[in-house]
């Protein structure tokens, strides 16, 4: 049917990867995109990989001829499957957003990496503003050693009482760089654009030339609140690069930490929602708790953050058996805490009232641009890569439920969070309890065991095309590798949840007021760092 | 009504004294690194090969703390040449301190008279994050909760630069960020102060050489106060904020 079936984690040969015409290509995946969606869609120029350079070793002039053919692969997904298609287009091709809305921003993205233009792509603007890899013309025309903002054109409202707000890129509270152009008539939001880019420090380019042992921190630094989602993406891709099978108690122990973080995030989430409403108790008990798993992980691996604690090829940090009693002793005390003071939250009549209502995103928009994570969950989007793609599905079905709810009000995404919050404490607790002694035999057995292996002296898979998805908390998270005919990485494509959610965040304050904009956006907590790598 | 008073009553106070000989962080946390000075060469050798940051320089037999990410990467080997004690106490004045022969020295911040004078009873902040990864941002958002409040220092974090007596930067700065950043501290009122937190606004951290960053706050701005730590612990950030104010 020309669209290859994969799994989440096993490298495919790219050789079996089918290679169509481009328009066999549109019409498959705009067919397919209709009741699927879009897990990665990213170019990688032709030069790089090893059956078109090979054709062309002693030729130069073909040389050049290839630097303006480019590969792209798309990753699609429906309730059935992975699914992996390719394509080759030259300097332009016409843009498939102007069909499906899904598409629009990795292919701004394409354009702004490769300079290959999307004809009659309906809103083409930079992503992230920094010049192409390739050295091809730009295609927006920028001179990038203007600083950002150099010559964005915001979508504009005309009218006489049309005003338009400016904010960013430095915000107000202690927070990362974003520009957000309101579009108001009096209070009233018409339209909100986001131009992200501020944060761009060249990731995906130095995870290709870099040396190995600097990968993983470098994967830690691509968002500080997300370390242990892409490092577990990062680790299976790797891992899944060379054949190494990770037992179920190392699938346990990475999956305690990624809900460790969901709850600490989760948690986080919620009390910046209670701040944004004048809401103290929450407010400031919430801050407070959040500060308490994330304590969990200094206590488990020394960083607030799990940094060093998730690694291809075993832990470096052991659970002990005092550390397993100590955790679930902190489990059991802070999970009554998180009930009352959530509950104190949505049980209030005034937070309520700000809630409920606002900035809604329903069913048919949230599918339209691919929503993702509790946000899509809020919105009645039941997809959770943990009960579909994830590695540690099997775990995870024993303890952890779809919470979906169904109008993508503030409301159903607070409490969305509220109840995945009290789903992973139970599992977390639950895989501590039942779980622990192999836990620890794991951590033995992957330094006794001989399969031990040392992250800068493996080779990888050649002509391999890998990808990894799990859930991060703030949804669906991939890291994609393909590599070339020595093993090398070529491409390094990591596409973090926020970059589907940032265009729900612009639906949903859509005729709100531009006071509720602060709330709103807590409601996704988007990443911006995740986003602009 | 009710629900929220015995919800206060059973939160009870939590915010740490501070500065306390009582605050003891976990066994797995990496603070203040101590260097051997008589380790062999082939350990300085293998530490220095094994660090991702490059933090370490083996002829002169230095770790520049301001590069350090503090991954315990070093410690998961054999070697005799570093160690990280619990001790989170670590801040500088001047960048060449961080590059260490034995261990951090404590800066005389006495010294800093006029600093104090000026802002000591009480000073505002603005932060700006240039490029960061959010953590650092994260771990000095926290200094604003019960357990550490900040305010009770008469330190505080303002919305508007005009606001602020001074500037605390994190990340490598990016391009794209540099502008803002410089417009920022424009925008703040004279005399004032720049903080540098976390590796990544030291040095650039493992940013420092593309082409994309700036790498470091100190390539375009003076920097009075070096944070070390990736990210910090929010007790080094409370320490370092008490001692140079105060």
């Amino acid at each position: 049917m020309g669209l290859l079936k994969i799994e989440n984690g096993v490298a495919v040969n790219i050789e079996d990867i089918p290679l169509l015409t481009f328009d066999e290509f549109k019409d498959k995946i705009l067919k397919f995109t209709k009741t699927g969606y879009v897990v990665q869609h990213f170019a990688v120029p032709c030069y790089g990989i090893k059956g078109d350079t090979t054709n062309n070793k002693n030729n130069n002039e073909n040389n050049n001829k290839n630097k303006t053919s480019y590969k792209i692969y798309t990753v699609l997904r429906n309730d059935g499957g992975l699914y992996v298609i390719s394509t080759i287009v030259g300097n332009s091709y016409e843009s498939l957003s102007q069909y499906d809305i899904k598409f629009h921003m990795f292919e701004r993205e394409i354009a702004e990496q490769f300079g290959i233009v999307p004809k009659n792509h309906p809103w083409l603007k930079p992503v992230r503003y920094h010049k192409n890899y390739t050295g091809n013309p730009d295609v927006f025309g920028n001179d990038y050693t203007m600083p950002i903002p150099g010559n964005y054109p915001f979508y504009e409202v005309e009218g006489e009482e049309i005003h338009q707000v400016a904010v960013g890129p430095v915000h107000a509270g202690i927070i990362e760089p974003g520009h957000f152009r309101f579009n108001c008539i009096g209070e009233t939001i018409l339209n909100l654009e986001i131009q992200h880019g501020y944060q761009h420090r060249g990731i995906e380019k130095q995870l290709i030339t870099c040396k190995k042992k600097i990968l993983p921190p470098l994967i830690e630094s691509v968002a500080g609140d997300t370390v242990i989602g892409n490092s577990i993406c990062f680790s299976e891709a790797i891992e899944g690069l060379c054949d190494y099978v990770a037992n179920e108690p190392l699938l346990n122990y990475r999956r305690l930490l990624l809900e460790i973080e969901r709850i600490a995030n989760h948690i986080g989430t919620l009390g910046g929602l209670a701040g944004d409403v004048g809401y103290l108790p929450t407010a400031s008990y919430y801050g407070r708790i959040r500060g308490d798993f994330l304590n969990m992980f200094v206590f488990i691996c020394g960083n607030r953050f799990g940094r060093s604690s998730v690694q291809p090829f075993g832990v470096p940090f052991k659970l002990s058996d005092s550390h397993i009693v100590e955790l679930i002793r902190r489990f059991e005390k802070l999970k009554k805490e998180v009930i009352d003071v959530g509950n104190l939250m949505l049980d209030n009549p005034e937070v309520l009232g700000r809630f409920d209502y606002t900035g809604m995103v329903d069913t048919e928009t949230a599918k339209l641009i691919g929503l993702v994570g509790p946000a899509g969950r809020a919105s009645g989007i039941e997809y959770d890569v943990r009960k579909s793609f994830s590695k540690a599905k099997n775990i995870y079905d024993r303890g952890i439920e779809l919470v979906v709810r169904k109008d993508g009000a503030v409301s159903s995404r607070a409490k969305t969070y509220f109840y995945e919050t009290l789903d992973s404490i139970e599992f977390c607790m639950g895989l501590l309890k039942v779980s622990d002694l192999k836990i620890n035999s794991n951590n033995n057995s992957s330094n006794n065991n001989g399969n031990s292996k040392k992250l800068e002296e493996i080779t990888l898979k050649p002509n391999s095309f890998i990808i990894t998805m799990e859930e991060a908390w703030r949804g669906e998270l991939s890291h994609c590798i393909i590599t070339d005919e020595n093993g090398n990485i070529i491409r390094y494509k990591i596409k973090d949840p926020s970059f589907h959610n940032w265009t729900a965040l612009e639906l949903a304050v859509r005729n709100e007021g531009i006071y509720d904009f602060p709330l709103c956006n807590k409601s996704f907590n988007l990443s911006y760092c995740g986003f602009d790598l | 009504m009710n629900n929220i008073l015995s919800n206060r009553i059973r939160q009870g106070y939590r915010t740490v004294e501070f500065p306390s000989d009582n605050i003891q962080l976990p066994e797995a946390y990496r603070g203040r690194p101590i260097l051997n000075p008589n380790a062999s060469d082939e350990d300085v050798q293998k530490v220095a090969s094994l660090c991702p940051a490059d933090a370490i320089n083996p002829d002169e037999r230095t770790l520049d703390m301001g590069k350090c990410l503090f991954c315990g990467k070093c410690q998961s080997i054999k070697q005799n040449f570093i160690r990280f004690t619990r001790d989170y106490r670590m801040f500088v004045l001047k960048r060449e301190d961080l590059i260490i022969k034995d261990t951090l020295k404590e800066p005389d911040t006495s010294s800093l008279k006029t600093i104090k004078k000026l802002f000591g009873k009480s000073v505002y902040m603005r932060e700006v994050c240039a490029g960061g990864c959010n953590a650092c941002d994260a771990d000095i958002n926290v200094l604003n909760t019960p357990v550490y409040d900040l305010s009770r220092f008469g330190i505080k974090f303002v919305a508007s630069p005009r606001h602020a007596d001074g500037l605390v930067v994190t990340g490598p700065i990016t391009k794209n960020m540099e502008l803002a950043l410089m417009k920022t501290y424009d925008a703040t009122p004279s005399p004032k102060f720049v903080v540098a937190v976390g590796t990544c606004a030291i040095s650039g951290g493992i940013f420092r050489e593309n082409e994309e960053v700036v790498g470091g706050v100190d390539k375009i701005l003076p920097v009075d106060l070096y944070i070390p730590g990736c990210p910090p612990h929010p007790f080094t950030n409370l320490y370092a904020f008490v001692k140079f104010f105060k």
